[in-house]
């Protein structure tokens, strides 16, 4: 039931792989930069990095449109940028000022977006796919579709896309939404970032079968491990998934292989792993692997990669900027957004 | 002061509290296409408490939908189906499985609104039996409202009247935040007047269900009825005891037990939680905060004993709420002070 896709080689249009390079550095040098933010104590809190595993976030999301919908963890910050939330405002969320995505009130682990269908964000393992699986529900029956264990599927819906790690697969919750999504059909396609840890609990020390996918592929779902070092095959893969998905296929699931080159938030002093292994990773970094291939088809130079540096560096300046002169909410605010302004009477 | 029931009936026929929530269902599945129920044998059972009986014949199945024994996904599904646009009724079977759900109810429904910043509200409605008397044990006979009712971002109701049961839905899935429904198993087959047109209700006050001079009896959902009995067994001994009946444990509407107190200068909050950081102990610390220059004696508190329930009918009995229980506290208040 398994596959892993290879590569697909040489079907990369450059322009495309140019675009993919620089939404790989907008996301790292984003991070290092709020890596550097938190050591100053600009941000505080849970910092959860995503350096490393920048290929899952771009060759995923390319997939999507921006009526599909995103669920995503506390990890989310590449998710974030790519879906279109302005860097500037996810900064001055993390900087807890009132120009934030949610005024602050919600910090790194909680991005929201409901202009951009981009529902966080969520600090709990697993918690997200149970949300995912209802919105794909509200789709499919707002889609006029059936929806039941035993229809076909409905052509034409908006996906849902949900991202979580190999720690939320030991999750309850992943079994029973999966199962759920698998009964009812419903359009949602779960990318499972497979990191190999948990905070410090490699996957091995938390998995009986440790490829994930054939979780996924019990229940009836197609499920297939990718190399998420390689932002070509997660484009392809994804791609490959989501149209299915949107053709009434019901739920897909993709397993993508993939690494943290930092602790698991600022907070984590690393311990669990030795350095080998975290160089071994590195030498697979996603965005040499592309720069590589670009390098070698002819279409990035030094010249074009300064100039991707540069446009990010100064996106970042505007960014930093932007938060720095944020203002704090008003503590005359603060038991807003409890219940609905102007709900009930 | 404010009562529950405010639009006159025009006629009425008789129904049971179960009857009640079930035309409330109908009527709101009837009216609007975005609400559909959801939960474990809702459909082809006809549910546990056989509450939807029919409603899988008419609505079919996608709008009665079954649903695997899985509170946390279900719910959490709920949660995602309200924020795509649909009005979702989702039955928790008894407030003892939604512990399994705890988490999606808490963390997401309860929260996504101010983690947000404001942007997405969830217009839930979760429905669940609640409470012991039947003598099913320690497992099945749990009162977690009060746990529920300690949530922001949360409103409760506790339905404990046949209009209630039926008025209580609709408001509820008209309010853009999520809703908790309690419903007391010992209520199903309470049957009464049913009013039709259905009485129109509110989902924001307490009601006073008796009035009375001498002593305010405190109370909502299950406890109602043994508290009216209280009521009776004190009048026959010359105490006029006002009733009043929370119905919405969040937001606590203070001011109606807090007006009544003020006239009758004594209370007694009864409550089928543990005594314990219960409800209870929330409505007596509001009556000492904001009424205490007003009470001629302390607030007395009827709660159920702080064990896991027994099986055994006398032992349950023991250990929950009794109208004896009622009145033999409210003789202490009365005579204290
Ligand atoms: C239900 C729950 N349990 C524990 C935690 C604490 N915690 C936060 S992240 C994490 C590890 C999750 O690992 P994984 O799902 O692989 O995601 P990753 O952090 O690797 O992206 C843990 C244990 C939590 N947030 N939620
Ligand atoms: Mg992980």
């Amino acid at each position: 039931m398994t596959v892993i896709l290879p590569a697909p080689r040489g079907s990369l249009g450059t322009g495309t792989g140019l675009l993919w390079l620089r939404d790989m550095l907008r996301i790292r040098r984003f991070e290092e930069t709020c890596a550097q933010l938190y050591s100053e104590t600009k941000i505080r809190g849970f910092l959860h990095l995503y350096i490393g595993e920048e290929a899952v976030a771009v060759g995923t999301m390319e997939a999507l449109t921006p009526d599909d919908s995103v669920v995503a963890t506390y990890r989310e910050h590449g998710q974030a940028l790519l879906r279109g939330i302005p860097m500037k405002v996810i900064l001055a969320e993390f900087y807890g000022r009132a120009e934030g995505c949610c005024r602050g009130r919600g910090g790194s682990m909680h991005l929201f977006d409901r202009t951009r269908r981009f529902f966080g964000g969520n600090g709990i393992v697993a918690a997200g796919l149970p949300v995912a699986v209802g919105l794909a529900l509200a789709e499919r029956m707002q889609s006029g579709g059936p929806g039941r264990f035993g229809d076909p599927g409905h052509v034409g819906d908006n996906v849902v896309a949900c991202y979580f790690g190999d720690g939320a697969v030991a999750e309850g919750e992943f079994h029973e939404s999966v199962n759920l999504a698998a009964l009812w059909r419903l359009p949602v396609v779960f990318f499972c970032e497979n990191n190999q840890y948990a905070m410090g609990t490699a996957l091995a020390r938390s998995h009986s079968q440790t490829n994930l996918a054939i979780k996924a592929a019990s229940y009836e779902v197609p499920a297939w491990q990718v190399d998420g070092m390689d932002v070509e095959a997660v484009a392809s893969a994804a791609a490959r998934a989501v149209e299915a998905v949107r053709n009434g296929a019901g739920p897909h699931f993709l397993e993508l292989l993939t690494y943290r080159f930092r602790a698991h938030s600022m907070y984590d002093p690393d311990r669990y792993r030795d350095k080998g292994e975290i160089e071994r990773w590195r030498a697979r970094d996603p965005i040499s692997i592309l720069a590589d291939r670009l390098r070698e088809a002819g279409a990035l130079d030094d010249a074009g990669m300064r100039g991707i540096e540069d446009d990010v560096a100064a996106e970042i300046a505007a960014a930093v900027a932007f938060a720095e002169a944020g203002q704090p909410e008003s503590v005359a605010d603060l038991t807003r957004f409890v219940t609905s302004e102007g709900g009930q009477p | 002061m404010s009562v529950g029931t405010r639009a006159v009936p025009t006629g009425a026929a008789t129904g049971t509290y179960r009857e009640a929530l079930r035309e409330a269902m109908r009527d709101a599945l009837r009216r609007d296409d975005r609400v559909f129920l959801m939960g474990e044998d809702v459909g082809a059972y006809g549910g546990a408490f056989a509450v939807s009986l029919g409603l899988l014949e008419e609505f079919g199945p996608d709008r009665i939908r079954d649903t695997p024994l899985s509170e946390s996904a279900f719910v959490g599904a709920g949660i995602g189906a309200a924020l795509g646009g649909m009005r979702p009724i989702v039955e928790i079977m008894t407030v003892n499985f939604s512990l399994l759900a705890l988490d999606q109810l808490l963390n997401n429904a309860a929260t996504l609104l101010h983690m947000s910043g404001g942007q997405y509200n969830v217009p839930l409605v979760v429905r669940m039996t609640t409470g012991a008397g039947r003598q099913l044990a320690a497992q099945h006979s749990h009162s977690l409202e009060g746990w529920y009712a300690h949530i922001p971002g949360l409103r409760i109701l506790a339905p404990a009247t046949i209009d209630d049961a039926r008025g209580m839905l609709w408001p509820a899935l008209e309010d853009p935040d999520p809703v908790l429904i309690f419903e007391h198993g010992s209520l199903y087959n309470v049957s009464g007047a049913l009013s039709d047109p259905p009485a129109e209700v509110d989902i924001c006050h307490a009601a006073i269900r008796r009035p009375g001079a001498d002593l305010t009896l405190v109370t909502y959902g299950g406890t109602l009825p043994l508290t009216l009995d209280a009521a009776q067994l004190l009048a026959a001994e010359g105490c006029d005891a006002e009733v009043v009946d929370l119905r919405v444990l969040r937001p606590l509407d203070t001011a109606t037990f807090l007006e009544s107190v003020r006239r009758t200068h004594r209370a007694v909050v009864i409550d089928e939680g543990w005594r314990s950081g219960s409800l209870a102990a929330e409505v007596s610390a509001r009556l000492m905060e904001e009424a205490f220059d007003d009470l001629d004696a302390p607030v007395g508190r009827v709660c159920s004993a702080e064990v896991p329930m027994p099986y055994a009918r006398h032992m349950e009995q023991a250990a929950l709420p009794s109208a004896d229980k009622v009145a033999e506290a409210a003789r202490r208040v009365l005579a204290g002070g």
